[in-house]
C-alpha cells in the first residue's frame, strides 16, 4: 500500500522545474559512502486487507484483560468507559491535528484543554492544571525536579509503597541532578509509619511524596503527612488516584503544592499501558516553575473569548536548557478522553464510579476475610484496592485465569517484606458481585493458609 | 466563541452510565471523606457531543489540508491504523498480564524493534520513550550511564545552534552542560570549530539529521571521526528521518545513539500534542544500557526481561505508547522497504520543488539542494513593514495552515516548510500560490496581512495580557435550572 499520490509524470514534471536530471542529482549533499549499500530489507509492501489480516492475527494471539474479570491494577483499571468518548477520540480533526501553535485555527483543541485543565484543578482543589504530561511515573520524577529547583535542595522523602517502577522512574530522573531519594517505610497500617516520616525529615528536603492511595492501596493519613512536611519546610508533591478524589479529601484542602497522577482511569483503554495521562496540578505561586504546557482564556481582537498557549516563556523552545523541564509532545489527546469522560460521568457519575468501586472492593475484601487460603495484612482503610497473600500466588493465579479471572497482580518480588505470596487485588466499578463470589470461590479452593 | 462545558451543563442534566451497584455500600466509612462538590459539569449527552462537535469544527487538522510544519512530518495519518489499534486484543489488555496472554504484543513489539533497526542500521530499540524529547533524555540517560561506567568524567554535550530547543533540555536534565555550536555559512556544522569544541571533557555531540534547516550534513563522515576520537558519543535526533528512509543507516555510519518519532516518520497521528512515541536505537555497544524491560524472543516465545545489570533503569510506567506502536508497525507493514524509500524520495523530491516555487518571492536561506524541508526568510517583506507572522496568519484566511515560524533561531523570519510525501504536486502549487499571493499582497495592502486572520473562529488572540494574568480554570459553576 503505498500513500505516495505523485505520479511518474507528476515527478517528472517537478524534477524538471527544480532544475534536476534525476532524483539521485537531489541527494548530491550525501555523500556516497554514507548512502545505504541495499534496499530496507523489510519484505514487501502489504496491501491493506494483508496488513489488516496480519495485524489481527497478532491481535488474536492476545487476551485482553477487557474480556476477562479483571482484578488486576497497579495504576492501570478497568473501568466503564463511555461511547462518547470514542466518538469524540474518533473526531480527525482532534486526532490527526498538531500542537496548537496557531492559536487562530486550534480553538477546538485549545478549549477542550483549558476544560481539562479546569476539571483537574477541581478534582485536586489547586489553583491550576498543566495541559498533560506522559504519565503518573513521569509526572511525578518532573514534581521532583519542580520542587528541588523551588527548594534548591537536592533531596526527596518518598513512600516505600509506591510503585517499583514508579521508584525506577523517579531514580532515572533524580540521577542526573544528583538528587537523593529517602523511603520512609510503611507501618503496621500499610500507611506510612509517622515516626520514620519524621526522621526522615530531620534533615532537609526539597518535598515529600504523599501516595493517595499509596501502591498497597491504603489511605494515608494525608494531614498528618501534610503538615510533618510543612513544619519540616518541604513541598507537599501527593501522586493522586484521580478517581478517588470523588471520595476522598481533595489534595489542595490538606495543603499541596504540586499535584501529580496517573488518569488512565479517566476513560482510557488499558491498551497494554500506553498511552497513558500524566496530570499536574500546582498552587498559583509555582505555575512558573510548572513543566509543560498551559492554556489560558484571553481575548481576540474583536474582544471575543478565546484560548492561547501561555507561559511559555518557561518552555524549551524559548528557554532551552534553561526551561522548566525537556516535555514537548504530551499526552494531548489523552487529555481529551480524560475530558469527554469527566462530562459524560459528571459531577454524579464519578462519585459514583468511586462509590462502586470502594463499596465492592470492601465487599471482596469481607468475603476473603474468613477464609484459611487468603491472609490480609491489612485493614479496610483503602481505596479501591488491596494487598493478599496466599501461598501459592502462582498457582492461584492459573486456577483463576482458567475460569477467566486475573486474580491480581503478584507484588512479592517488588516488596519482600509482604511476603512471596502477596498479590494486589484492584476492584472497579465493573466488577458484578458475581466476581467478586467467583474469586471467592477460586480463593477457598486453592491452597492452605500461610 | 463557544461557551464551556460547565456553562452549557445544568444540575439535574447527567447522563447514566452504570448498572446500580449489586454490592452494598452502606458502611463505606473513610477516614477524610470529600466535602462539598467537585465541580464537575452536568449535562446530556447530546448538548456534550454538540459541544465536542463545535469545538473539532474550530480545529485545522491533517484531514482538512496541507500541514507544512517544517520538522513536524505532518504526513496523512492512514484510517486504517487507527481502526487495527483499536482492536480489543490490543485495547484491552492489561500490562500486568501473563505473558501467555499476551503474545501477539509481544511479537508485535519484537518485530517493530527489528524493523526499526533494519531502518536505521542500530543493533536495538527500545519503544519505550513516548515522545520525541523523551527520547532524548532516554539518549543522555545512556550515554550518562556509559561514561560513568567507564569512570569517565565528562560533562559537556555538543548542540548546534540550528538545534530544536528539546535538545539542550534534555542535556541538562541529564546533568550535562550544553555547550553551542555555531552552523558556518552554509548552514553546517564546521568540522574545524568542531574539532576545536571537542575535548576530554566532551560525552556527546547531539545532532539533527538532516538539520532543521533541511540540510544534509555533508562532513558526516568527518564530523563522526572527530567526536569519536575524542572518546566521546555521537547522538542523532532523528525527528527528520523521514528524508533518510532507505537513503542512509544512521548504525552503518557511526551513529551512537538516535531516536526516531513514530508520530512523525511512521505515520502515527499527532493527536494535538500527543500521544506520540520515540523510541531509541543504539549501537551494540551500548545494548545492555537500554530501558528495561527488554522484549526477548525463544524458540518463538516472547517475553519481557528485567535482567539487564547496566540498564538506565525503566523511563515510563509501562512499555511505552503501545497503540502507537501498533500503527507504526501496520504502516510499515503496508510500505515494506521500498515504500519507504518511495515516501523519502517524495519527501526530498516534494521539498525541493515547492523550495523552487517559493523561491520567486521568498529568500531561500540556504539555497542548494534541501533533503526534506527547507527554510525561507520573510525578511524581505520587513521593508513593507510585514513580518513573518503575518504572513503566516495571513496563510490561515487561504484555508492553509502555516508553516513553522521563527524557527530555526539562525535564520532571520524564518519560515520553516515541510511539505511530506503524501501531499501531491497540484497541493504544493496550490500552497505556493497562496504564498506568492501573499506576498504582492504585503507590497500592496500590507494591511490585509496585518489584520489577518479574519475567517478564522477567532482572530489574533491577546497572548500579552495571557502572559501577565493568565486564566487557567473557567471560574464558573454548574446553572441552577
Amino acid at each position: 500500500m503505498s500513500y505516495v499520490q505523485n505520479t511518474d509524470a507528476d515527478r517528472l514534471a517537478m524534477l524538471e522545474r527544480i532544475g534536476a536530471a534525476s532524483f539521485e542529482d537531489l541527494l548530491e549533499p550525501v555523500p556516497p559512502a554514507v548512502r545505504a549499500g541495499a534496499p530496507l530489507d523489510l519484505g514487501d509492501p502489504m496491501s491493506e486487507s494483508e496488513t489488516a489480516a496480519h495485524l489481527r492475527a497478532l491481535s488474536a494471539r492476545n487476551i485482553p484483560a477487557g474480556e476477562m474479570a479483571s482484578f488486576l491494577g497497579g495504576g492501570i483499571y478497568d473501568r466503564f468507559i463511555p461511547a462518547t468518548v470514542r466518538y469524540v477520540l474518533s473526531r480527525s480533526e482532534f486526532y490527526t491535528s498538531y500542537t496548537p501553535y496557531q492559536a487562530e485555527v486550534s480553538q477546538g483543541t485549545l478549549q477542550a484543554i483549558y476544560e481539562y485543565q479546569t476539571m483537574i484543578a477541581r478534582l485536586t482543589a489547586m489553583d491550576a492544571a498543566n495541559a498533560s504530561m506522559y504519565d503518573g511515573a513521569t509526572a511525578l520524577a518532573e514534581a521532583m525536579l519542580m520542587a528541588v529547583q523551588v527548594k534548591r535542595i537536592p533531596r526527596v522523602v518518598v513512600p516505600a509503597a509506591l510503585c517499583p517502577r514508579y521508584r525506577a522512574v523517579l531514580c532515572g530522573y533524580a540521577a542526573g541532578k544528583g538528587i537523593e531519594i529517602e523511603e520512609v517505610p510503611w507501618g503496621e497500617d500499610g500507611a506510612i509509619d509517622p515516626g520514620a516520616l519524621a526522621a526522615a525529615l530531620r534533615e532537609k528536603a526539597a518535598a515529600v511524596v504523599l501516595a493517595q492511595p499509596n501502591y498497597l492501596g491504603m489511605i494515608e493519613d494525608a494531614p498528618a503527612v501534610s503538615e510533618a512536611a510543612r513544619s519540616a519546610g518541604s513541598l507537599l508533591v501527593v501522586l493522586a488516584d484521580p478517581v478517588s478524589l470523588a471520595l476522598l479529601s481533595p489534595p489542595g484542602e490538606y495543603g499541596a503544592d504540586i499535584v501529580v497522577g496517573e488518569g488512565q482511569s479517566l476513560g482510557l483503554a488499558q491498551s497494554f499501558g500506553g498511552p497513558l495521562l500524566g496530570f499536574m496540578a500546582t498552587r498559583e505561586a509555582y505555575i512558573r516553575k510548572c513543566p509543560g504546557r498551559l492554556i489560558s482564556a484571553t481575548t481576540d481582537l474583536d474582544g471575543r473569548r478565546g484560548y492561547t498557549m501561555t507561559l511559555q516563556t518557561r518552555e524549551q523552545h524559548i528557554r532551552r536548557e534553561k526551561a522548566t523541564s525537556n516535555i514537548c509532545t504530551n499526552e494531548g489527546l489523552m487529555a481529551l478522553a480524560a475530558t469527554v469522560y469527566l462530562a459524560s460521568l459528571g459531577e454524579d457519575g464519578l462519585r459514583e464510579v468511586a462509590v462502586q468501586s470502594a463499596s465492592k472492593a470492601r465487599t471482596l475484601y469481607r468475603m476473603l476475610a474468613p477464609l484459611g487460603s487468603v491472609t490480609l495484612p491489612f485493614g479496610e482503610g483503602f481505596f479501591q484496592e488491596f494487598v493478599m497473600n496466599v501461598s501459592d500466588p502462582a498457582g492461584f493465579a492459573a486456577a483463576a485465569r482458567a475460569r477467566g479471572v486475573l486474580a491480581g497482580i503478584p507484588i512479592g518480588d517488588g516488596f519482600p517484606a509482604l511476603g512471596a505470596g502477596a498479590m494486589l487485588v484492584a476492584v472497579t466499578e465493573k466488577r458484578s458481585l458475581a466476581d467478586l463470589e467467583l474469586l471467592r470461590d477460586i480463593a477457598a479452593g486453592t491452597g492452605g493458609a500461610r | 466563541m463557544s461557551a464551556t462545558i460547565f456553562e452549557k451543563g445544568m444540575n439535574g442534566r447527567s447522563g447514566s452510565y452504570l448498572p446500580p451497584n449489586d454490592c452494598p455500600v452502606g458502611d463505606l466509612d473513610l477516614a477524610a471523606p470529600r466535602r462539598g462538590e467537585i465541580g464537575l459539569p452536568r449535562i446530556g449527552e447530546q448538548d456534550l457531543i454538540r459541544h465536542y462537535v463545535e469545538l473539532a469544527g474550530k480545529n485545522y487538522h491533517i484531514d482538512k489540508g496541507m500541514y507544512p510544519l517544517g520538522s513536524c512530518t505532518m504526513k496523512y495519518n492512514p484510517v486504517i491504523n487507527e481502526e487495527l489499534a483499536r482492536l480489543p486484543g490490543f485495547a484491552g489488555l492489561h500490562p500486568a498480564q501473563d505473558e501467555a496472554d499476551v503474545q501477539g504484543a509481544l511479537e508485535l513489539m519484537h518485530r517493530l524493534e527489528r524493523d526499526l533497526c533494519e531502518i536505521t542500521g542500530m543493533s536495538a530499540f527500545s519503544l519505550q520513550p513516548v515522545a520525541g524529547a523523551h527520547g532524548e533524555l532516554t539518549g543522555m540517560m545512556i550515554a550518562r550511564d556509559w561514561f560513568r561506567r567507564r569512570a569517565e568524567k565528562r560533562t559537556t554535550v555538543l548542540v548546534p545552534d540550528s538545534a530544536h530547543g528539546t535538545n539542550p533540555a534534555s542535556v541538562a536534565i541529564c546533568g550535562f552542560t550544553p555547550k553551542t555550536i555555531p552552523s558556518n555559512d552554509r548552514g553546517l556544522i564546521d568540522p574545524g570549530a568542531l574539532a576545536a569544541a571537542c575535548g576530554d571533557d566532551t560525552a556527546v555531540l547531539m545532532l539533527t539529521l538532516p538539520n532543521t534547516l533541511g540540510l544534509f550534513e555533508r562532513g558526516i563522515e568527518r564530523i563522526v571521526e572527530i567526536v569519536h576520537g575524542a572518546g566521546a558519543l555521537v547522538y542523532m535526533d532523528g525527528a527528520n528521518m523521514n528524508a533518510l528512509l532507505g537513503i542512509v543507516r544512521p548504525g552503518a555510519i557511526g551513529i551512537d545513539i538516535m531516536h526516531v518519532n513514530l508520530h512523525k516518520t511512521f505515520a502515527t497521528p499527532h493527536g494535538g500534542g500527543g500521544p506520540g512515541s520515540g523510541p531509541v536505537g543504539v549501537r551494540e555497544h551500548l545494548a545492555g544500557l537500554l530501558p528495561v524491560p527488554r522484549v526477548v524472543e525463544s524458540g518463538g516465545r516472547y517475553s519481557l526481561s528485567d535482567d539487564r545489570p547496566e540498564t538506565i533503569g525503566p523511563v515510563h510506567s509501562w512499555y511505552g505508547n503501545f497503540n502507537v506502536l501498533v500503527k507504526a508497525y501496520a504502516y510499515i507493514r503496508s510500505l515494506g522497504g521500498e515504500g519507504l524509500r518511495e515516501a523519502a524520495e517524495n519527501a526530498i523530491i516534494n521539498a525541493n520543488y515547492l523550495m523552487k516555487l517559493v523561491s520567486e518571492r521568498y529568500e531561500i536561506a540556504y539555497p542548494g539542494p534541501c533533503m526534506h524541508e527547507f527554510v525561507a526568510s520573510g525578511s524581505g517583506l520587513k521593508r513593507f513593514g510585514v513580518r513573518t507572522t503575518d504572513v503566516a496568519k495571513r496563510l490561515l484566511d487561504y484555508g492553509l495552515h502555516a508553516p513553522t515560524v521563527y524557527f530555526p533561531l539562525i535564520v532571520e523570519e524564518a519560515l520553516m516548510i515541510e511539505p511530506v510525501e503524501t501531499e501531491k504536486k497540484e497541493t504544493l502549487d496550490h500552497f505556493a500560490g497562496a504564498l506568492s499571493a501573499i506576498a504582492r499582497e504585503a507590497q500592496e495592502d500590507p494591511d490585509l496581512l496585518h489584520k489577518a486572520p479574519v475567517t478564522t473562529p477567532v482572530r489574533r488572540l491577546d497572548e500579552a495580557s495571557a502572559a501577565r494574568s493568565p486564566q487557567l480554570c473557567w471560574p464558573g459553576g454548574c446553572r441552577e435550572p
